[in-house]
């Protein structure tokens, strides 16, 4: 059974249609990249998924180890094992990043009626993990992503999805607002999170990012449709030639 | 602890007499009827075996009260309260519930989620027959707070009830009752001069640091929390303490009017803090049957380099009027007050502080926090006077509002008055909402909806919260994600 299995998914944003009919079939273990020109719904596909308001889903289908994923809050969908990490991380004022994740890692333990972690044992796991990303404590004790650089916020993103160990994590963008440096850096943290049992959805613009993080499948969207699906070839094809030729097949 | 109940005893005998012949009859005799006069006035005295000076300032009080007129600069609603059909002493119990079965099952669910036991919850929520003090229930044995009593004592610390201090300690309270707020200030502070029958006192001797947080929990004589408590707290010369007043656990009185006031004193190089997490019933979602909290708490430090530090959380009551204050008069003393406000349906609040700079380089702070949700209404109101011999004052004042939907209220009125050209005043304000963004990002993490807003006040309050011993701050935090709740979605 697929991860991820999405049919003819239509969403609208205010009114306006944006996805158009999505078939994307995700299984465990795979790295799937979207890549299209802005405006071709990239960011759309990530919010529906996950769950934002005002994100509708119209028609079409979504099942998540076969749940339906559009019947689910999107709290439900975290605790699920789904991991947005997003293009602009949001800053949380006076929220200590250790107690942010704290109280998200016991939200999902509770779900799934395991016992809440006290605050010794999950200190010592966050620690780890951060030590694992190259980040700092004094880091962690920072709010929530307030006064972060580009490049912090992302790494910020995925500490916080090493801690929360998706099945099924989707990067909007995350290559954006960084330099090559702090690329590597966001890169080599999501490939020690590869996995068997674990899937992404990596979503771009552009190819660099894909160096870094070589996925298995490469998508083109374009007017809230995949126009084309294959290798991570067809990345490299896109880098030489735009989008042009997708976008006018649309 | 028996001599002081064989006094009231005689004393009760007293007025007792008294009353006979100034009443109808047919009157159980250890309560005084509904109303107030000027005989009501008398019998409080005399049951509580008072020295005449006490008498009379309670019945100066009284006559001043008369004429005066209710505050109306606030911006609340307050319906026309009928003062003859009050108790002022010794209010028999009215139709409680009997059992915790016949307690509005929201407040039962929030005992719930604060981990409140049974026992208490009846005391709380006043269920007839329950013990009307919580010590037991919260400390489960007396012996707790007898140690307690014992290391204040070897260390010189009066902690008593405000009435056997009147007995033990009578040069204190003559020389400071009324001298920080004086029956005059206005009609509240006013009736309560005249009525008031419970509250705490604390004496710290030169030089001690008490060598623990006073809550009235530790108060082993503690009567029943009263509606015109009257505190009275003095640190000596270099002496710290820190005093906290209140109970996360959302309390039900069937009295509606609550007049406290509370009057700090500091002298030379002494430090006062109090916190207060209050959290009185606010009534249901139409307001209906909340608590009128009108409190006037005033800390003067006297003595130099002396600091009085207010912190309060706000949650509960109907009605919110209360200005906890510092009069800085020693040199380089401290003031501060840092708070935060909830209200949520129907409440209404108006708070804030006053810092009144004399003495030189005196120095003071104010940070407040207010959270409005639902049809609530809300206002800081703060005053900065600086008088023309305090050199070199300095204020520092922050207040930030934030809403949580369309249909509530905030509003800031800062006063500022400066007479000398050396000092030094800083305002900032801020409106805000909790945003979709921050919201979607802790739903997209786990976190639920109650649990993120509760996250993201918290955050917002986090600079006060941090000013709260920590027997309140883990409380005062769960406290504030239950006031909110049903105010997304």
């Amino acid at each position: 059974m697929a991860l991820l299995e999405i049919k003819d998914l239509h969403a609208e944003v205010d009114g306006t249609e944006i996805l158009k009919g999505i078939d994307l079939t995700v299984n465990a273990g795979e790295v799937h990249a979207i890549m299209g020109p802005n405006g071709s719904g990239k960011s759309t596909l990530s919010y529906t998924l996950a769950g934002r308001d005002g994100y509708e889903a119209t028609k079409g289908s979504v099942s998540y180890d076969g749940k339906d994923l559009l019947d689910m809050a999107p709290d439900e969908r975290a605790c699920e094992g789904l991991f947005l990490a997003f293009q602009y991380p949001v800053e949380l004022p006076g929220v200590g990043g250790t107690t942010f994740l704290k109280t998200a890692l016991n939200a999902k333990r509770r779900y799934h009626g395991e016992e809440e972690l006290d605050a010794m044992a999950f200190v010592k796991t966050l620690r780890e993990k951060a030590k694992a990303l190259g980040m700092p404590d004094e880091m962690l004790k920072r709010p929530v992503n307030v006064g972060f650089s580009g490049g912090e916020k992302k790494r910020n993103e995925t500490l916080q999805m090493a801690v929360l160990e998706p099945r099924l994590a989707i990067l909007d963008e995350t290559d954006s607002g960084l330099d090559i440096d702090a690329l590597k850096i966001v890169s080599e943290g999501v490939n020690k999170l590869r996995d068997p049992n674990r899937a992404f959805v990596v979503i771009t613009h552009y190819q660099r990012l894909l160096d870094y993080i070589v996925p298995d499948h490469v998508h083109v969207l374009s007017r809230g449709r995949i126009v084309k699906s294959g290798t991570k070839e067809l990345a490299k094809e896109l880098e030489a030639n735009g989008y042009a030729d997708y976008v006018d097949a649309a | 602890m028996v001599a002081t109940t064989e006094t009231i005893k005689q004393v009760e005998e007293l007025g007792r007499q008294k009353y006979e012949a100034g009443f109808s009859t047919d009157i159980e005799m250890d309560r005084l009827p509904k109303g107030v006069d000027e005989e009501i006035v008398r019998m409080i005295s005399a049951k509580k075996g008072e020295p005449e000076w006490l008498t009379d300032w309670r019945l100066k009080a009284f006559a001043m009260w008369k004429e005066m007129p209710e505050p109306d600069w606030q911006k609340v609603a307050v319906p026309p309260i009928d003062y003859q059909d009050i108790y002022y002493y010794a209010a028999p119990k009215q139709e409680g519930p009997k059992s915790l079965d016949e307690v509005d099952p929201k407040i039962l669910e929030t005992y719930e989620k604060l981990g409140i036991p049974l026992k208490e919850q009846e005391v709380l929520a006043g269920v007839e027959g329950a013990p009307k003090v919580a010590v037991d229930a919260v400390f489960d044995s007396v012996s707790v707070a007898t140690t307690y009593k014992k290391t204040l004592e070897e260390k010189g610390i009066v902690f008593c009830s405000i009435s056997e201090a009147v007995r033990t300690h009578p040069e204190l309270v003559k020389k400071y009752l009324g001298s920080v707020v004086p029956y005059s200030d206005n009609k509240h502070a006013c009736l309560n001069s005249a009525v008031f029958t419970d509250g705490s006192f604390v004496y710290i001797p030169p030089g001690v640091t008490c060598p623990m947080e006073l809550s009235t929990y530790f108060r082993i004589n503690a009567e029943e929390t009263g509606q015109f408590e009257r505190t009275l707290i003095i640190a000596d010369k270099g002496s710290y303490v820190s005093y906290l007043e209140g109970c996360t656990a959302p309390q039900r009185d069937e009295s509606q009017l609550h007049a406290a006031v509370v009057e700090l004193i500091a002298l030379d190089d002494a430090e006062i803090k109090y916190s207060t997490v209050q959290n009185w019933y606010p009534g249901d979602e139409n307001g209906k049957g909340g608590i009128y909290n009108f409190v006037t708490k005033r800390g003067a430090c006297r003595g130099r380099n002396s600091k009085i530090s207010w912190t309060q959380v706000e949650t509960g009551s109907a009605i919110t009027w209360k200005y906890p204050s510092c009069i800085l008069q020693g040199d380089n003393s401290v003031g501060e007050f840092y708070s935060v406000a909830i209200t949520n349906n129907r409440q209404q609040a108006d708070t804030g502080t006053k810092m009144i700079h004399i003495g030189k380089n005196t120095r003071s702070r104010i940070i407040s926090k207010g959270i409005s949700a639902g049809r609530a209404d809300q206002t800081y109101r703060g005053l900065v006077r600086v008088l023309p011999k305090a050199q070199g004052a300095r204020n520092f004042t922050q207040c930030d509002s934030l809403l949580i939907g369309a249909t509530c209220g905030a509003h800031t009125v800062p006063y500022i008055e400066s007479r000398n050209p050396t000092a030094q005043l800083e305002h900032e304000a801020t409106t805000s909402r909790i945003s979709e963004d921050q919201l979607f990002y802790c739903l997209s993490r786990g976190i639920g909806e109650e649990d993120a807003v509760a996250l993201i006040v918290n955050g917002f309050c986090r600079e006060v919260m941090q000013t709260l011993p920590m027997e309140f701050a883990v409380e005062a935090q769960k406290l504030i994600g239950i006031s909110l709740e049903g105010s997304v979605g």
